[in-house]
């Protein structure tokens, strides 16, 4: 009962501080320190309170439920917090908290150029969107809180409204969301027809006789709904653009925090609303996971604009998500249980690792930016001796979304390759084969991120400066430090205790419908996680025990060796000419050799413009410019077709409209009588 | 643990040794890259004024991570069987650690060899991944596990009609094994023309105990993957006893293996070119569809 009590009450009170800072940001809008302070303040604490709330329901064994009828009869203020709901919350808490406390330094960077109080107000409003959109029980009031977290992210993408690009990113991420939501709507109108309410816990009583073609199109709607927030390509169009340009902690809430909110959803619908899964969704799915995937991570490979890489990396971590999400939708379709637990559980367990890891590596980028006030990875270098802990931090990130053990992303990732290659043992011929694919997928996707990150710590932190404004950087603030040192120190628990999280991850995803009779699928002894067919098994404190300790002894080792040797500091080998920035690798240059491989793909363009001294002798060039660009292969095929093809109906319904007034009235007359012959026949 | 550091040394010196004699010469004794070892532990280093932390602390870690996996595979005997480290794919993403490491430490001195070797070798570890984990992939799907001790001792059971996806995994694995130990025809191990360096550009500016750590570090990387391919692949000659006899015996069918396929990788090197870069990612694609081929062929 007192667990019962405080689970709500905590949320419930993390809702109202959220609510009291956004309106308190408002009223202090004239005063900078105040609002910053107000505004991000207030939302710690409601952090605090939903962590709280969270954990009670995920450690205790409760739910709780709260409703409010409204005057509608269809719409009811109702949440429900189960444990997939708890989960969420707690997600959005712990990076909601984190950001909040890195944004109380950063954005004084803001004061006397933006208005505070409006980043405050809609920041606390998308934060208490997100935490009900998790929470939200009735599809009508879904819909309510979701739209109330994607105007409010608009705002808080356009806020640097000074700069053009970012209103033509804020409309583009508007269309897109909002074309992602009439697809929600649909779905969810047809789950009304089928079932005759908008509130879940009668659909789910009531689901039990729908017909196959509608579980279909709900499918499918959802799919495009949830996956256009997600970010699944090819909907992903507005990720990239939106993503870099809000304020720093936003981008990190946006990428860890807010597309995952699709993830929830879709993971709510098919396995907790509707009953029966259709083979053909699980495959499509790992078939959109695996292009993700590895599309995102070729894209992030072209970047050199540091956000723009993180948010091509968040589509890429979305397609790992999906190939645990599909392969546990097989699993389902084939009524193999507790291997569906293992496809669900890892591609949870992603969800936690890529909100942490990508948040802290969002946090580290914006720290840099606010100091050397560009986001060229181009002029970076040799920041690891300008801001020496931000570096840290930024090295923990990479290391964790490379998938390196002993950090959380290895862990997460090596579930997602045991899940996959439980389908390729188990499953049936065809279905058997997607899994291979999805399974290389996924290495190649490794790989590749590993080398990306390579670059982009490489080229930002490591060596000489490649620009003078880069040598005036000096270190982050402490708040700054202390939001990403805390999500570093995540990284390297999550990675540990992975064994832990991977047990409670099992119970919440035991509480979905359609999990209700699995069996055990892995067990977790000492210090190791085993898989109960003895297929596979990983201990990584082990993994950071071992490394630690040979660490230490090989350093001791060789420092007893070489007592008495003498180390000098002198200047790189420069083949006898100066050192300078010139010199060094650029990140365009990193990754040129993997962009001309994959050239099919990505399909590179070089352009060269040569200005000559003298126009007719043209023998002195006086100016050279090469232009590199990747094709836009979604707008030219995707995007600019369907524009064209809407814009052509437009055209020709335009025709009725030919300013004759006869022809109006005329309109009037035939519609009327058609309505009369209706109503008499 | 300390055998594969041991012992790795002087395979590199085989290896050099049976070049030489294809070219003719003498070659130095099949015991100096011990010699070499001993003598950059006793030089100075210099350190370039531009490196970090990372630079410093790299070597340490990358001869660290070879050590442990060293401990964690199997080499002459089932008796120290490591359920907790032996998961191929915990192999896998610790040298992937350790090629992290590496290709840093080669950006931190911001000069031109540093930058385009890390390059090159990002580009050539992420696609030599996918072989990597598939062809061991294959021989896991057989064994029906992913620990490396049992697939060892699954695969000396297996009849001869079951070998066919061991020896596709196995061509495959040769190509990963000569691209994540850099020889020929990804890389060329005793070179240092900027056209055709990979592992050698990044570990230009190290020079004392560090250099020693991290040449050490790559021999043993070459042991260690040499030691993969003859253990489980051709795991015949694995003792389970602890007696001094049967160990006796074991270790020297290891070293009999190990050393048919150094001599493999000599010859290979001495007859073929090194390849133009471009050419190589076709020959890692190979080596991923062997792979897939040899699962097809078990499913």
């Amino acid at each position: 009962m007192d667990n019962l009590i405080s689970a709500q009450f905590s949320f419930f009170i993390s809702l109202l501080f959220l609510v009291i800072g956004a309106a308190g940001s408002l009223v202090f809008m004239k005063n900078d320190k105040l609002a910053n302070w107000w505004g991000n303040g207030l939302a710690i604490i409601a952090s605090v309170f939903g962590l709280a709330s969270s954990l009670s329901v995920l450690f205790g064994s409760s739910v709780f439920s709260y409703q409010v009828n409204s005057a509608f009869s269809f719409l009811s203020f109702s949440f429900q917090v189960d444990k997939l709901s708890a989960f969420f919350i707690f997600l959005i808490s712990f990076i909601a908290l984190l950001a909040s406390i890195y944004a109380l330094g950063y954005v004084k960077h803001f004061y006397k150029k933006y208005n505070l109080g409006a980043l405050g107000f809609f920041y606390n409003i998308f934060l208490a969107g997100m935490l009900l959109v998790a929470s939200a029980h009735n599809a009508f009031f879904f819909l309510i809180v979701w739209e109330k977290t994607s105007l409010a992210s608009y705002f808080l993408v356009i806020f640097e409204n000074k700069e053009k690009e970012n209103i033509k990113a804020g409309s583009l991420y508007f269309v897109m969301t909002h074309v992602g939501t009439a697809f929600i709507i649909l779905a969810f109108l047809l789950l009304y027809q089928a079932t005759g309410s908008f509130d879940f816990g009668i659909i789910k009583e009531n689901i039990g006789n729908i017909s196959l073609l509608t579980k279909n199109l709900i499918f499918v709607c959802a799919l495009i709904g949830f996956g256009t927030k997600a970010g699944i390509i090819p909907f992903h169009i507005w990720l990239p653009s939106a993503h870099p340009v809000a304020p720093t902690h936003v981008s990190a809430l946006m990428s860890g925090v807010m597309i995952k909110t699709g993830i929830y959803m879709l993971v709510r619908i098919l396995m907790d609303l509707l009953p029966g899964m259709e083979l053909w969704w699980g495959i499509l799915i790992l078939v959109i996971g695996m292009l993700s995937s590895l599309l995102g991570v070729l894209y992030a490979l072209t970047e050199h604009d540091i956000k723009k890489l993180l948010a091509y990396h968040s589509i890429e971590n979305i397609g790992i998500i999906l190939l645990g999400l599909g392969s546990a939708l097989v699993f389902l379709a084939l009524d193999m249980k507790a291997l569906a637990v293992l496809g669900l559980v890892a591609a949870l367990f992603h969800t936690l690792n890529h909100a942490t890891f990508k948040a802290l590596l969002f946090l580290g980028a914006g720290s840099v930016i606010s100091k050397t006030h560009t986001r060229n990875m181009e002029e970076y270098g040799g920041l690891i001796k300008y801001m020496p802990q931000t570096a840290f931090f930024f090295l923990i990130g990479s290391m964790a979304i490379s998938a390196l053990p002993p950090f959380n992303g290895f862990f997460s990732e090596w579930m997602t390759f045991q899940a996959l290659f439980s389908g390729i043992q188990t499953v049936g011929h065809f279905v058997g084969w997607v899994f291979i694919l999805a399974a290389g997928a996924l290495a190649f996707t490794g790989g590749l991120a590993a080398a990306c990150f390579v670059k982009a710590f490489g080229v930002s932190f490591l060596a000489r400066p490649r620009s003078e404004e880069v040598k005036h950087a000096k270190e982050s603030e402490l708040s700054l430090r202390i939001g990403m040192g805390v999500l570093a120190l995540a990284t390297l628990i999550l990675g540990i205790f992975s064994g832990s999280v991977a047990k409670i991850l099992t119970e919440v995803v035991s509480d979905l419908q359609n999990f209700q009779s699995a069996e055990k699928i892995f067990s977790t002894g000492a210090s190791l996680f085993k898989l109960q067919n003895s297929f596979a098994a990983v201990s990584l404190p082990m993994i950071f025990a071992a490394l630690l300790v040979v660490l230490v002894a090989i350093y001791f080792a060789v420092l007893l060796l070489t007592k008495n040797r003498k180390v000098k500091v002198g200047v790189t080998w420069d083949c006898g000419t100066n050192l300078g920035p010139r010199m060094e690798i650029t990140a365009t240059g990193f990754s040129r050799s993997i962009i001309t491989i994959f050239r099919g793909i990505l399909k590179p363009s070089k352009q060269t413009d040569v200005e000559y001294r003298d126009a007719d002798m043209r023998y002195f060039p006086k100016d050279n410019t090469i232009k590199l660009e990747i094709k836009d292969v979604y707008g030219a095929y995707f995007y600019q077709p369907v524009q064209n093809l809407v814009a052509k109906l437009s055209t020709w319904v335009k025709a009725i409209q030919n300013g004759n007034l006869n022809a109006y009235v005329a309109y009037i007359f035939f519609t009327l009588v058609i309505l009369l012959l209706i109503l008499v026949i | 643990m300390i055998l594969v550091p041991v012992l790795a040394p002087l395979f590199l010196g085989i290896v050099r040794k049976i070049k030489a004699h294809f070219q003719k010469r003498k070659g130095a004794s099949i015991f100096r890259p011990y010699r070499d070892l001993w003598k950059l532990f006793h030089k100075d280093e210099v350190i370039s004024e531009d490196a970090s932390w990372i630079f410093r602390f790299a070597p340490y870690l990358i001869f660290a991570v070879t050590v442990i996996v060293g401990a964690s595979i199997p080499l002459f005997s089932t008796y120290f069987a490591n359920n907790l480290l032996s998961d191929f794919l915990v192999i896998v993403y610790l040298i992937a650690l350790s090629t992290f490491f590496l290709a840093l430490s080669g950006l931190d001195v911001g000069s031109a060899f540093g930058g385009f070797g890390s390059s090159r070798e990002m580009t050539l570890a992420a696609l030599t991944e996918g072989g990597f984990i598939f062809s061991l992939l294959v021989l896991s799907f057989l064994a029906h596990s992913t620990n490396l001790f049992s697939i060892s001792a699954s695969v000396a059971s297996l009849s001869l009609l079951n070998f066919t996806p061991v020896i596709l995994a196995f061509v495959a694995f040769v190509i990963v094994m000569l691209s994540e130990t850099a020889h020929f025809p990804f890389d060329n191990p005793a070179t240092h023309l900027e056209l055709t360096m990979v592992h050698e550009a990044m570990i230009l500016e190290y020079s004392g105990k560090r250099l020693a750590l991290i040449e050490w570090a790559a021999a043993s990387k070459f042991l260690i993957f040499l030691s993969l391919g003859a253990n489980l692949f051709f795991p015949w000659g694995l003792t389970m006893q602890l007696g001094l006899g049967a160990i006796a015996l074991a270790l020297g069918i290891f070293l009999l293996k190990v050393l048919v396929l150094t001599i493999f990788v000599a010859v290979l090197e001495s007859n073929i070119a090194k390849f133009r870069f471009f050419r190589l990612p076709d020959l890692l694609f190979i080596a991923f569809i062997l792979s897939v081929m040899a699962i097809g062929l078990i499913l």
